[in-house]
């Protein structure tokens, strides 16, 4: 007994070491969202493509899609871009994009020079839809599932790795629970 | 002498300097009052940067940062509460942001974690220190074996 005793150091010591261990490994850039399992934050803004023309974020809703927030000054954006234009053409999932902090002028001409995989883009000049999102730098995903509620948000661009391992499984599961649901409700629907 | 003195004087007044000028971030913002002010400041610098995130928002250069204590500054000059600003920034950057951890659940070890541990250590030198002083109490008992090498070795060396 006396004996066990003696250990209690060695194992807090290894329950410790165990634990700061562990923490070396983590990202200290991958800031969990405290916007996961929140609905997408009201806004109302203009499309970048023309001003004229307002979303407010009812227009988003009823299906998963990705909100992709990016800009011209961001070199990561620009790394990701031919990969978001390669999921565009898949059509698996639409893709909005989320003009964060920008020039009207510069992004449209970014579009047409480079390609354009977004459904739809919103413009956001000031950062006030990005920070109602938490974004703290560019490029961030927000996935988003059928009732518009934020599932999950990816810091840093999307690449092959990324699409493969974490993002597409989550749309895919995402999209299988918004096609139950509506069975769901046809099936309801049919019943009353 | 005197001379270090002078330099060190001058080295020690070059660093307050710099400290005070970075310290101070550019902001056009026009405050209602000074108490408005100073009370905004404090609150901003108990909040860190999710960007840079060894800085508070005020000494932080990045967009974010800018945008967070500007957002501060407007609540503050609103009449918001400390509470509510907090729970505005939490809500969209996590618990992340604050410097400061909540008491909760979460957090007990965080911040009970080092009194449990001086506590144990206190009541491990407690035990150890009455066993000691246990021992010196008590008489040295000798057994008769014990007090007969003892008698011999007395004798041998008389």
């Amino acid at each position: 007994m006396k004996k066990l005793i003696l250990f209690i150091p060695l194992v807090l010591f290894l329950v410790m070491g165990i634990f700061l261990y562990r923490g070396l490994y983590l990202n200290p850039q991958q800031l969990d969202s405290a916007l996961e399992g929140k609905p997408v934050p009201e806004f109302r803004l203009s499309k970048l493509e023309d001003a004229k023309v307002m979303i407010s974020n009812h227009d988003l809703k009823g299906q998963v899609y990705i909100m992709n927030v990016w800009a011209t000054w961001c070199p990561s954006c620009k790394y990701e871009h031919p990969y978001l234009l390669q999921l565009a053409q898949q059509k698996l999932v639409p893709i909005y994009g989320i003009n964060y902090r920008d020039q009207r002028g510069m992004a449209v001409q970014e579009l047409t020079r480079q390609g354009d995989p977004y459904s739809l883009n919103i413009f956001d000049p000031d950062g006030k839809l990005g920070l109602d999102l938490g974004v703290y730098g560019a490029p961030e995903s927000f996935i988003v599932d059928h009732n518009g509620i934020i599932r999950f948000r990816y810091a840093g661009p999307i690449d092959m790795r990324v699409w493969n391992e974490t993002i597409y499984p989550l749309v895919k599961q995402l999209q299988q629970e918004a096609a139950t649901a509506q069975q769901g409700n046809a099936t309801e629907g049919t019943a009353s | 002498m005197k001379a270090l003195l002078r330099i060190l004087t001058s080295a020690v007044l070059a660093f307050g300097l710099a400290y005070q000028v970075s310290a101070t971030p550019v902001d056009t913002y026009q405050f209602k009052n000074e108490a408005n002010q100073v009370h905004a400041m404090q609150l901003a610098r108990s909040l860190r940067c999710p960007q840079c995130q060894n800085q508070d928002i005020v000494d932080s250069a990045s967009p974010v940062a800018k945008d967070l204590r500007m957002e501060v500054y407007k609540m503050v000059d609103a009449g918001k509460s400390d509470s509510e600003i907090i729970e505005f920034m939490t809500s969209r950057y996590g618990e992340f942001v604050l410097y400061k951890p909540r008491l909760e659940t979460k957090t007990y070890i965080l911040w009970l974690g080092p009194v449990a541990l001086l506590l144990f250590g206190a009541l491990v030198a407690f035990i150890f220190i009455r066993k000691q002083r246990g021992h010196a109490d008590k008489p040295a008992e000798l057994s008769a074996e014990d007090q007969q090498q003892l008698a011999e070795l007395l004798k041998q060396h008389k």
